[in-house]
């Protein structure tokens, strides 16, 4: 049994840890990043993004001003039992408590179109919900700001543009973002289902670790060319020319309808944060 | 790299020696502004009431802090997308505006606008929210407080780190980048 009242706290904490602390694997790729920069004004920005995550990490303060929408992948066990309250308030009351204790900034508008006003609490989140099996509930918090929010984008080609158009999309989504991302920059492609589906894929290989590689050869080796690809545009740290424009790229693919090739390109900003807790 | 120290408010002679590609380092009073701000500050300027600070001379900051912790002077703040400001940025530059700091491309009427007016235009490393707060050693909310993090702010800080992303000529390092590293022929 799972209490409500434990995943409020579990998501409370997530949010505040993830927005000060990089995932190892991140932090590592920025440092290696070092030694293939080639440019100048590239190496000093690596290194006052690397300076700044240190910052972050020993005082607990957040990483980034803009501390994101609370993006929140749920694995529920089908044999979970949760108690005192809903999935989706207790997420959400961890999300309000997280930002407020966390003092961490509330960046979400009550309406997108008329009316803008903040909630003040940082919620709704974002919440995705997979049901597996076992008894387990898995959370993943993943802060996202909207400089590389912003520059995500999905295509629905036909299954005739094949594999140049998929890389001709991805390429041209990450040279119109430039340096509005916060480069270098981790790629998650989706590619197959259908219009939504295809976004949550590119979403959820964003949560893959650096150097991870797709199982299937032929991905794995798209991903490796889109990323020398990518990293060959030239736009460099922040978009001010260098060699590393990108950390990784993950692609993930599912099934898709015979007429159809959607593809979602989603960009994140180094601040590649996230973190996971498991309940039950 | 150049490294250059400069102190606000800025006069046209530190403008013009600010080149694309320069590491900078601000002292003295800059101002937040974003979105809401600017849209707020274009309503005044139509109504002919006066901006909750004079701009001449005056950076703007396009940022929006983090709450401070109790004790500490801001929270984390780091710059955001320039880009959103560009419809307002001609209207401010054209009544004086010297300087702005923020993180990615400007349009071309901005640029335009820059060149005419003698302006310069600074990125601070996205992201680089933590390490930024170091060098603000006052802050106070001088308007917009409703606002929340998009409130006008008055920030003191001392050697803020930027680069020069556009100058007052239209050097533009994000285009001098891209030609400088880029490999790839389509």
């Amino acid at each position: 049994m799972i209490s409500a009242e434990e995943i409020t706290d579990a998501v409370a904490g997530l949010c505040m840890e993830a927005n000060s602390k990089l995932p190892e694997d991140v932090m590592e790729a920025l440092k290696k990043s070092l030694d293939v920069e080639e440019s100048e004004l590239g190496k000093s920005i690596l290194q006052e993004i690397i300076e700044n995550d240190n910052i972050a990490y020993c005082e607990g303060v957040p990483m980034c001003q803009d501390t994101g929408m609370a993006t929140v992948f749920v694995e529920l066990g089908q044999d979970a039992t949760i108690v005192g309250g809903s999935l989706t308030d207790a997420i959400n009351r961890g999300v309000s408590k997280g930002y407020r204790e966390g003092y961490l900034r509330k960046s979400v508008d009550r309406k997108p179109l008329f009316e803008r006003v903040n909630t003040g609490d940082n919620t709704p989140a974002i919440i995705h919900v997979d049901v597996v099996p076992g008894d387990k509930l898995r959370i993943v918090v993943a802060p996202k700001g909207a400089g590389s929010e912003n520059m995500c984008a999905l295509r629905m080609l036909k299954p005739a543009d094949g594999v140049d158009g998929v890389k001709r999309f991805i390429l041209d989504t990450v040279r119109n973002a430039g340096g509005n991302p916060c480069p270098p920059i981790i790629v998650g492609v989706g590619i197959g289902g259908n219009f939504e589906k295809v976004a949550l894929m590119a979403k959820k290989a964003l949560l893959r670790s650096i150097g991870s590689r797709n199982s299937d050869s032929r991905y794995a080796a798209l991903e490796e060319e889109l990323l020398k690809m990518i990293n060959d545009t030239g736009i460099g740290p922040q978009g001010l020319g260098g060699r590393v424009t990108a950390l990784d790229v993950h692609i993930e693919y599912m099934p898709t309808h015979i007429a159809s090739l959607p593809v979602a390109c989603a960009i994140q900003c180094h601040a590649a944060r996230h973190g996971e807790v498991i309940l039950g | 790299m150049r490294e250059v120290h400069i102190t606000t408010p800025l006069s046209d002679d530190t403008v013009e020696r600010l080149i694309a590609g320069d590491r900078v380092y601000i002292t003295g009073t800059i101002y937040t502004a974003r979105d809401a701000a600017h849209e707020r500050m274009m309503e005044l300027i139509e109504k002919g009431e006066p901006l909750p600070f004079d701009v001449k001379g005056q950076v703007i900051y396009y940022a929006g802090p983090t709450p401070p912790r109790p004790g500490r002077v801001i929270g984390s703040v780091g710059p955001t997308t320039s880009g959103r400001m560009d419809s307002y940025t001609p209207t401010m530059l054209d009544m004086g505006l010297k300087g702005m700091v923020g993180k990615g491309e400007r349009s071309k009427g901005v640029i335009e606008s820059m060149v005419k007016n003698r302006a310069v235009y600074m990125v601070a490393v996205g992201g680089a929210g933590a390490k930024i707060a170091r060098c603000v050693k006052r802050s106070s909310i001088i308007a917009f407080k409703d606002l929340g993090p998009e409130a006008v702010y008055m920030l003191e800080v001392e050697n803020f780190p930027a680069i020069v992303a556009i100058d007052c000529y239209g050097n533009n390092q994000y285009e001098m980048g891209i030609k400088q590293y880029g490999r790839l022929t389509k």
